[in-house]
């Protein structure tokens, strides 16, 4: 198997949180990928909605959208319907999960995608939030996923275009913001969570190879570190295989001694869920 | 904000006589429709049943003043900047796409002060128009609050009258013409659309003018056979051009994929030639050519057949 990528690590440190049965509101990029492989792993269930309107997509290996508003997007999806419907699915409380990427994040999970500087005369005005803030605002609970670079990682955003915990404690729900938490931050360097009073970001898992300091040094402010935190499985040649297939990349060729793996598991029919989601 | 209130929007479409008749014209007739300073709200979002053929009607005119608005902006926006056309781009996210990185000519001309950016959320701009087409001023949402978008463009809370919870206001827009693409309509305005709708039904439905392009001009009866596709009644509809092709470079669900390739071209010149790439393009795309049929005449059969035979392999036949 070729040399594993921090892109493949962070991904499927990603796909890992996503549990089955459940409605992820996936970003494109990233969260999407990660949201398709565990549908291909743990959650054959998990329910994949993107912004274009789109409920339940499955997406054709090898031909990956490049945004959430076109038919790649679509490929197999159980409903097509408008955007704002698919937003006010997430403010009832349908979707377990927002799933985001992020230009800038602070140590409150705010994340910035709209301006780089003074926001009266930008340095960078960047494309804006689309479905982040509302994702942010409305899903039951946000994963974010970005590279660990200290200019992305700055102790208070430029300017919180998606709101994470605001200036941490209960001001998120003072704001208005009563649904919603933020649950993790995965990066190529680790899994971040936040200090429940606080709500400051803490150091949850490393990623192999990687040490609290080095994560650290990557971070533009001060993380809690736990004593607990924990080294991170790296990936398995199943979740690689399955990252690869979904990106179109080239078959990897098994390593010497080992059975090559068996293909992803087909997608479960839909409602195969064993339990009744609502009280009778 | 919008400029029209809702009782203004109201009362002009009481007073407006609106008779079921044939409402088919060229591109350029319709476009007259839409007058300087005026708010144009854009159907589809990004690069989807984006209405190519009418913004290219439209750019050929060089109205000036306007306001643009759309779900996300793609780099359609970018042409009427560097045709001087637009003030003001009220949306959520502008910005080519994922590999293209950020729109540097948006970039420059908002980062100069050249042209403003009314940043909303995706829901935000979804309920604005929401409440416009259904003639009220505002609709309460748990959105943007506490977010600097919030502060960026005033938005208000308002206290629920039964529980004292607060909740964001957003603010009802009535665009004054609404350009929308669509797969069918018949002559009287009657329009279908197939897959995802974008903000296509509340757009058109709060704007005070409507222009509809359509792939196909069907008859009355290919309508009524399936009534459930239908996303606008005739009455909401002022103009119906025939534009088959009618998004290109971008999509049109279940008919052709966008052409990344034609993005890729202009990216690739504006990164090196800037504002004045983008100006090229219009002369040669848009003003070089009679109309749009001209320019997709341009494109060539091949190509857009190359992108139809994609749309075909990623959705249900």
């Amino acid at each position: 198997m070729n040399a594993v990528t921090a892109e493949e690590v962070m991904a499927i440190t990603a796909s890992r949180l996503l549990a089955d049965h459940k409605v992820v509101f996936a970003g494109v990029g990233m969260p999407l990928l990660a949201s398709a492989v565990a549908r291909r792993r743990q959650a054959p269930n998990l329910t994949i909605v993107l912004e274009g309107g789109i409920i339940g997509t499955r997406l054709l290996p090898g031909h990956l959208p490049i945004s959430t508003n076109e038919m790649r997007a679509a490929y197999g999806a159980q409903m097509l319907t408008d955007i704002t419907d698919v937003f006010l699915f997430a403010q009832r409380g349908y979707f377990d999960y927002g799933f985001l990427g992020a230009a800038q994040v602070d140590q409150h999970g705010n994340i910035n995608t709209s301006i780089i500087g003074n926001p009266l005369h930008p340095n960078v005005r960047l494309p804006g939030s689309g479905g982040a803030n509302d994702i942010s605002s409305l899903c039951n609970e946000i994963f974010i996923v970005t590279q660990h670079e200290p200019r992305r990682f700055v102790e208070r955003v430029d300017f919180i275009t998606s709101p994470g915990y605001l200036s941490g404690y209960r001001t998120r729900e003072r704001a208005g913001l009563v649904f919603g938490r933020i649950g993790a931050v995965v990066t190529d360097l680790a899994l971040m969570d936040f200090e429940p009073d606080s709500r400051r970001m803490r150091l949850r898992g490393l990623q192999p190879g990687v040490s609290a300091e080095q994560v650290q040094r990557h971070t533009g402010f001060e993380l809690a570190v736990p004593d607990d935190v924990e080294e991170l499985p790296p990936p398995s040649v199943e979740e690689l295989q399955i990252y690869r297939a979904l990106r179109g990349d080239p078959p990897p060729s098994p390593p010497d001694g080992e059975t090559p793996v068996s293909p992803p598991r087909p997608s479960a029919a839909a409602g195969s869920a064993p339990t009744a989601r609502r009280p009778a | 904000m919008g400029v029209t209130t809702f009782r203004e929007a109201r009362r002009e479409l009481e007073d407006t006589e609106r008779v079921v008749a044939d409402k088919r014209m060229s591109a350029a007739e319709a476009v007259s429709l839409v007058h300087g300073g005026d708010h144009v709200a854009i159907g589809g979002t990004l690069y989807s049943r984006t209405p190519m053929a009418l913004l290219f009607a439209l750019l050929k005119r060089r109205p000036q003043r306007l306001t643009l608005s759309r779900p996300l902006a793609c780099y359609e926006v970018e042409l009427f900047l560097v045709t001087g056309a637009v003030e003001r781009i009220v949306t959520s996210w502008v910005g080519i796409g994922l590999p293209w990185g950020l729109a540097p000519i948006f970039r420059q001309y908002v980062e100069t002060g050249a042209a403003s950016y009314e940043e909303w959320s995706h829901l935000a701009m979804g309920l604005r128009y929401k409440a416009g087409a259904m003639g009220v001023p505002f609709l309460p949402a748990l959105s943007m609050l506490g977010s600097d978008l919030a502060s960026s463009v005033g938005l208000r809370t308002v206290a629920c009258p039964y529980t004292g919870e607060r909740l964001a206001a957003f603010p009802a827009l009535n665009p004054d013409a609404a350009l929308i693409h669509v797969h069918r309509a018949d002559m009287f305005g009657n329009a279908q659309v197939d897959g995802y709708r974008h903000m296509d039904a509340d757009m058109a439905r709060a704007a005070r003018r409507v222009i509809v392009s359509a792939e196909r001009i069907v008859s009355p009866e290919e309508i009524s056979a399936q009534p459930g596709a239908t996303m606008l009644p005739h009455f909401v509809v002022d103009a119906v051009v025939e534009a088959p092709h009618g998004a290109y470079p971008h999509e049109c669900y279940g008919l052709y994929e966008a052409d990344v390739e034609h993005f890729d071209a202009y990216v690739r010149s504006v990164r090196k030639h800037g504002v004045d790439a983008a100006r090229r393009y219009v002369q040669v795309h848009v003003d070089g050519h009679r109309d749009f049929a001209a320019f997709l005449g341009e494109v060539g059969v091949e190509r857009l057949a190359a992108r139809a035979a994609a749309a075909a392999r990623l959705t249900p036949r």
